[in-house]
């Protein structure tokens, strides 16, 4: 078995078991807490509804707040649209899925997604610099925000070498490393400051239902 | 060429230029060892732990956007004001002792034990300079409701005896005289024959029957006695049966300020017990931010159900009553900003009422800029007006206030919570600002139609 055999195969396979495993029991050891029932009187109604418009809502900044984070924020976006779209959008990527999902979308030319790409590793880039220099992320920073960072650029890294074609390093090597950077997110994944991909599910929602039914601003 | 000791930076924002006095100073309460206040300051942090509050501490992405909403920070630009930073020695506890990959935090030794000198350092933050106003709350991209968390871990801090002194003092008085100023019955009693004689006004006390039960802040019964006469007018001119009840009065809690459940507890059954005793429908909060969370949002979950009468802030009782004409007001020439109190407004969700109230007034209404939900703190609330060594503090971050106010260019200043007030009057007298804060329901009292019943 050769490096880029075992990337395909046992790697990202034990990378996805773990990924699964950890992220149910990181939920579960949350959402399976017990939960002290509300008494008090409702002004509005909370529930399901509450908790998805502030899933959606809280992903704008508010007007007082948007001179100041405006920076982080826009960074955060192009981040954000960029990993979305290179890892969703991206039609090598997309017949991966196909080849275990069974079916396929639509997706974006390379040249868009390689533009994207680049500016989330621009942005990444950036967002480090102001970790590494702003006073209140420097306090407030540990190793998980460092790491984390390191486990989200780095295939994003790997996977922009694979058509620039380096000479230093064969095809096959290049794609090996790029999926077994792949693999080490989805270790990562569950355990550090990542799993806000799906805890922001339950800290937007639920702060969505306590504070609608107050009729509070949310 | 001098050198500067850098263990004393200087104060800029002093009246004279002035070394900044270290902060040395870490109270604590009881006689315990070193270890039991840790274990104590943790157990009573995840006692009553949900999903909503682990996902809060699991979910914290270290964006930091929350320091730009907090008024300690952006007055100071000390990092230390960061609100989740106050939060930090409990998240770590959490993640080492109780969430879900507790195991694998300890095994890796990626998350210390705290210590208790830590906990110290962190009185300052969780005390001194949060006044668990929720502003920044609302910045949070996760969404995480920090200040609930401040008040969990001010649970964890009192019941380890780490706790300001002045702020324990204040909160001990209330659980062992009923008021944290030290109201008895009879005071109170003779405040209200005082206020009924002074303002012509019937004030009933002790009725075995009543549909309303109004209850008063300590603060309003000592320093701002005519709330209780205001209270009354508007009350009797809404031809309601109500009353006033000495076994029932009091209704800050310094016990929730504090992080003591069961201090919290005690002074809301008293509240409970009396409008439950005399049929009560309603009661009728004060001005006063604290108590309406307290009754409004928590009273329920004290008594471990559904609450057999209503709670409304007097905000609310007055924004009800004009739209049902119950009262009516003359029209009052005059331009009026509003400051919220951040318990009834932002994090109660009673921000309209008041306005609907100044609508009836008439007045010109100058709204200040992100008012409303959005409003700086008073730099008070939580409890800090109470620490007397947060007083400068206090009073800088007060700035952020007074260029909001300023900004509107109104000729009164009216809010609706006795301790944003004396908030206000500590830092007004100390500045020689201009602006007097005044009562909105004062402002009320004073212009009802005499035929409004």
């Amino acid at each position: 078995m050769d490096l880029l055999e075992f990337a395909r195969g046992p790697a990202l396979q034990w990378a996805a078991y773990i990924l699964v495993a950890g992220t149910i029991w990181r939920i579960f050891g949350i959402v399976l807490l017990k939960e002290k029932a509300d008494f008090s009187e409702p002004r509005a109604r909370g529930g399901l509804g509450a908790a998805l418009k502030v899933i959606y809502t809280r992903s704008f900044t508010a007007n007082p707040f948007k001179k100041a984070t405006l920076y982080p924020k826009m960074l955060a976006y192009v981040q954000h649209l960029g990993l979305f779209a290179v890892v969703l959008l991206f039609v090598p990527h997309i017949m991966f899925f196909e080849g275990f999902l069974g079916f396929s979308w639509p997706g974006l030319p390379n040249s868009v997604i390689y533009v994207l790409g680049v500016a989330a590793v621009a942005a990444s880039i950036a967002l480090l610099v102001r970790r590494l220099t702003s006073p209140v992320l420097k306090l407030i920073s540990n190793f998980d925000d460092y790491f984390s960072w390191f486990v989200t650029v780095l295939p994003l890294v790997t996977g922009l070498l694979i058509p620039v074609r380096p000479g230093f390093i064969r095809y096959e090597d290049l794609l090996a490393i790029h999926i077994l950077s792949v693999a080490v997110l989805m270790v990562w994944f569950p355990f550090g400051k990542l799993g806000h991909a799906f805890l922001v599910f339950i800290t937007r929602g639920t702060t969505g239902m306590v504070f609608e039914r107050r009729g509070a601003k949310t | 060429m001098t050198t500067v000791d850098g263990r004393h930076a200087i104060d800029r924002e002093a009246e004279r230029l002035a070394y900044k006095p270290p902060e040395i100073r870490h109270d604590t309460q009881g006689d315990m060892s070193t270890e039991d206040r840790v274990e104590k300051a943790m157990h009573h942090f995840v006692k009553n732990f949900n999903t909503q509050t682990a996902s809060y501490l699991d979910g914290c992405l270290h964006c930091g956007m929350c320091a730009d909403a907090c008024h300690f920070h952006v007055r100071t630009d000390d990092p230390r004001y960061t609100p989740i930073w106050k939060l930090e020695l409990f998240k770590q506890a959490y993640k080492r002792e109780a969430g879900p990959f507790a195991f694998f935090y300890r095994l890796f030794g990626f998350k210390k034990k705290v210590t208790i000198d830590q906990l110290e350092e962190w009185q300052h933050l969780l005390y001194d300079s949060c006044t668990v106003c929720g502003r920044c709350s609302l910045v949070c991209p996760m969404g995480i409701d920090i200040a609930g968390l401040v008040s969990m871990a001010r649970h964890g801090m009192f019941k380890a005896g780490l706790i300001p002194h002045e702020l324990h003092e204040v909160a001990k008085r209330a659980a062992e005289t009923g008021s944290p100023l030290g109201i008895t019955p009879d005071k109170f009693e003779d405040r209200i024959e005082w206020m009924a004689d002074e303002h012509e006004v019937e004030i009933p006390v002790d009725a075995e029957q009543a549909d309303v039960l109004a209850v008063m802040s300590s603060i309003e019964i000592q320093k701002y006695p005519q709330s209780i006469a205001a209270t009354a007018k508007i009350l009797n001119a809404a031809g309601e049966k109500w009353t006033f009840r000495l076994d029932g009065f009091e209704a800050t809690n310094f016990g929730m300020l504090s992080g003591n459940p069961e201090w919290q507890k005690e002074a809301t059954m008293k509240l409970i017990n009396a409008a439950i005793k005399i049929g009560a429908k309603l009661i009728v909060l004060p001005e006063c931010g604290h108590a309406y969370m307290a009754l409004r949002w928590m009273g329920a979950n004290m008594l471990g159900k559904p609450l057999p009468f209503k709670v409304l802030h007097i905000s609310e009782y007055l924004s009800e009553a004009l739209d049902q004409g119950k009262i009516k007001v003359n029209a009052v020439d005059t331009s009026v900003t509003y400051h919220d109190p951040c318990q009834v407004s932002r994090r109660g969700g009673a921000t309209e009422a008041a306005r609907n109230v100044l609508k009836h007034l008439g007045v010109d209404f100058r709204e200040m800029e992100y008012g409303g939900d959005y409003n700086w703190c008073c730099g008070g609330g939580g409890g800090v007006v109470t620490i007397t060594r947060a007083d400068p503090l206090r009073r800088r971050v007060f700035k952020l206030k007074m260029d909001q106010v300023e900004k509107t260019e109104a000729d009164e200043l009216l809010s609706s919570c006795a301790n944003c007030r004396q908030s206000f009057d500590d830092s007004q007298e100390y500045f020689n600002w201009d602006y007097k804060m005044g009562s909105l329901m004062e402002m009320v009292a004073e212009n009802l139609e005499e035929d409004g019943s």
